[in-house]
């Protein structure tokens, strides 16, 4: 089964990277725009939104951006991240207690156990494509919640766990004031995307959307698409272990939430209304769920299941390339490049659903 | 010895309620290719209506059994009309989406109509007591919900064996294709498989009832459960599913009698050793591996 992404689409547009400019603006112009434009609202972002707020949607943009690399690029839809998210902010969080590491390393150490997590539940999901890989991984996830859940002495259970320090070296406007640790924690996150886009720009990139649009090829080939799979996993474990980790100590504490499933439905619903197989997108629907997240909470109406339920089945009924990808189509056709097509995944191209 | 009936007993009752449910998505699983998560929140849909059918008209527990099916029956035929059928030409993957987005709309709008503490539900007379077999002591509860959930489930079993429906069900579960080529219309079929999966959904809802805490959440955990139930079984597989069913059950209750702390865990390490050693499920065909 191929990946619920524009396959064709992806593939001529990565083939092509430097094809000819056409329209009033060359295609790497276009690219440095956006990348400059990116970089100056991930900089003004908390003059604008209320810092903490702020520091939200980075850590979610990076969550998104880790599982666009696995579903957008290797076609394999993980229901489970909130193991690696939550995990790592855990370790993360215990590590700047009990050891009183300041916090990027806190953050990296999250970050590698998330990585050596993932290795086994990597090697285990691969076994299994499309739908299984989603529901295998989701099992495992909850496999971790219990355990947190039940190691109470050390994880504080239900509680959470309380009182997790953002030490920064001594520099007490960072660890005191949210404004300035956003400014300090946004290198790690560009750090992570950048990493993400290198992936995907690569030889190994190229051989993760082989794997993903055929399967059976690209074993033929001899590349070992498994070994493929679990590697992108782990990458994309990691990426997600440095934005948990950085959205728990932004917080102060770890909640139970951050490895329940529902959180790893969340970073599913941003990226898919984002638009599959983009990044950009992942950034995008980052934005748009955690401020209207916040929004809705402030304004005291329970029941955001209800929102951002119905914006999901909107979404898939209707927007099924996101917002990133439906614009990028009509930027497409007014600047003359062939559109996109729909993505349409129903030709069974992997090994059985 | 006594013990170990007991906790059998207790565990196969549990499983009734696994067992039931994974037999509608293992049943909707194989004519349509969906997967459907909201599957755990019909569980809980089922046991709010019956709840909420008490509290109203004072609908007893044994009407409700037969009446909450079918209203689960026709809210799947809507679903499937309405929504699901948009999306099953594409990959299985968006309606898995789509039907993960429906659960959270469905779960939050229990929730505010009625509240995160749980709606009261009184077990029928005949149902609360306890039965003595030899010198055990038995919940009737208990073994009423598993000789219940085994006569249904022989019930669906002879549909599928012995009638030209169940012909047809199976066959487009094993070989959709082929079926089609074959001349048999498949498509008539999937808006009722749909319902009638979502009906076992609601039927184990209304099961659980009187037995379980009625929350707008009851469903979130079960669905988790349910799809290690399935992967355990062989998503494919009907017989796979109601034995992974039991047999899931049965781990859950000798786990809580003698490792409370990891009988959740034991579910997902159990699940994990099938992955490795049959990756198709214990009853699933290897060619879908």
């Amino acid at each position: 089964m191929s990946a619920p992404t524009q396959t064709t689409a992806r593939g001529a547009a990565a083939s092509s990277p430097d094809a000819a400019p056409r329209g009033f603006l060359g295609r790497s112009t276009r690219r440095w725009l956006l990348l400059a434009a990116g970089l100056v609202l991930a900089l003004v972002l908390p003059w604008v939104i209320y810092p903490p707020v702020a520091m939200d949607i980075a850590a979610w943009a990076l969550f998104a951006v880790a599982l666009d690399l696995l579903l957008g690029y290797a076609g394999l839809l993980s229901f489970g991240h909130a193991a690696f998210w939550g995990g790592s902010a855990y370790v993360a969080g215990l590590t700047a207690v009990h050891w009183g590491l300041p916090f990027p390393l806190a953050v990296l150490v999250g970050a590698v156990f998330a990585m050596a997590l993932a290795w086994p539940i990597g090697m285990l999901s691969v076994r299994r494509s499309g739908i299984y890989f989603a529901m295998v991984t989701l099992a495992f996830a909850q496999m971790l919640f219990f355990v947190v859940n039940q190691w109470r002495g050390l994880t504080g259970g239900e509680n959470g766990l309380q009182g997790v320090p953002a030490g920064f070296f001594g520099v007490e406007a960072v660890e005191r004031e949210a404004f300035w640790f956003y400014y300090a924690a946004l290198p790690m996150i560009i750090g992570g995307m950048w990493l993400a886009w290198r992936v995907v720009h690569s030889p190994f990139g190229r051989v993760l959307v082989a794997t993903r649009d055929n399967p059976a090829r690209a074993r033929a080939l001899g590349y070992d698409v498994d070994r493929y799979r679990v590697m992108v996993f782990v990458i994309s474990a990691g990426l997600a272990g440095v934005a948990g980790g950085l959205f728990a100590i932004s917080h102060g504490f770890v909640s139970l939430q951050e490895v329940a499933w529902q959180t790893s439905g969340k970073v599913v619903l941003i990226t898919v209304l984002g638009g599959i197989g983009t990044l950009w997108g992942a950034i995008v629907g980052a934005v748009v769920i955690v401020i209207l997240e916040d929004q809705l909470a402030s304004s005291g109406f329970d029941g955001i299941g209800i929102i951002t339920g119905s914006v999901f089945i909107i979404v898939v009924l209707l927007f099924r390339r996101g917002v990133w990808g439906t614009v990028a189509d009509a930027v497409a056709r007014r600047t003359g490049r062939r559109p996109a097509d729909e993505a349409v995944g129903a030709a069974d191209g992997e090994d059985g659903r | 010895m006594n013990e170990i009936l007991q906790y059998t007993v207790q565990g196969l009752a549990a499983g009734s309620f696994y067992a039931l449910a994974a037999l509608g998505l293992a049943i909707i699983f194989g004519v349509l290719g969906v997967v459907n998560f909201a599957h755990g929140a019909c569980y809980m849909l089922g046991a709010v209506t019956a709840a909420v059918l008490l509290d109203l008209v004072g609908m007893n527990f044994w009407v409700a059994l037969l009446v909450v099916p079918v209203l689960m029956f026709v809210f799947g035929v809507l679903l499937e009309r309405l929504l699901v059928s948009r999306l099953t030409a594409l990959d299985p993957l968006y309606n898995f989406l789509l039907t993960f987005g429906l659960s959270l709309l469905l779960v939050d709008l229990v929730k505010r109509q009625y509240g995160v503490s749980g709606l009261p539900y009184t077990r029928p007379e005949i149902l609360t007591g306890q039965l003595s077999v030899g010198d055990v002591r038995l919940p009737t509860y208990q073994v009423f919900v598993l000789v219940f959930s085994l006569l249904v489930c022989l019930g669906v079993w002879l549909l599928m064996t012995r009638t030209r429906i169940g012909m047809i069900v199976r066959a487009s579960t094993e070989k959709s294709e082929l079926t089609r080529a074959l001349g048999v219309d498949v498509s008539r079929w999937v808006t009722p498989v749909f319902g009638f999966g979502i009906a076992l959904a609601g039927l184990a809802g209304v099961l659980a009832a009187p037995f379980r805490a009625i929350t707008a959440d009851m469903g979130s955990s079960f669905i988790i459960i349910l799809f290690a139930v399935v992967v355990i079984g062989g998503l494919g597989s009907i017989v796979g599913a109601v034995v992974a069913g039991f047999l899931v059950g049965l781990v859950e209750a000798f786990g809580q009698a003698y490792a409370p702390t990891l009988s959740q865990i034991v579910i997902f390490v159990l699940m994990a050793v099938v992955i490795l050693i049959r990756p198709a499920g214990l009853f699933g065909r290897e060619e879908n591996a």
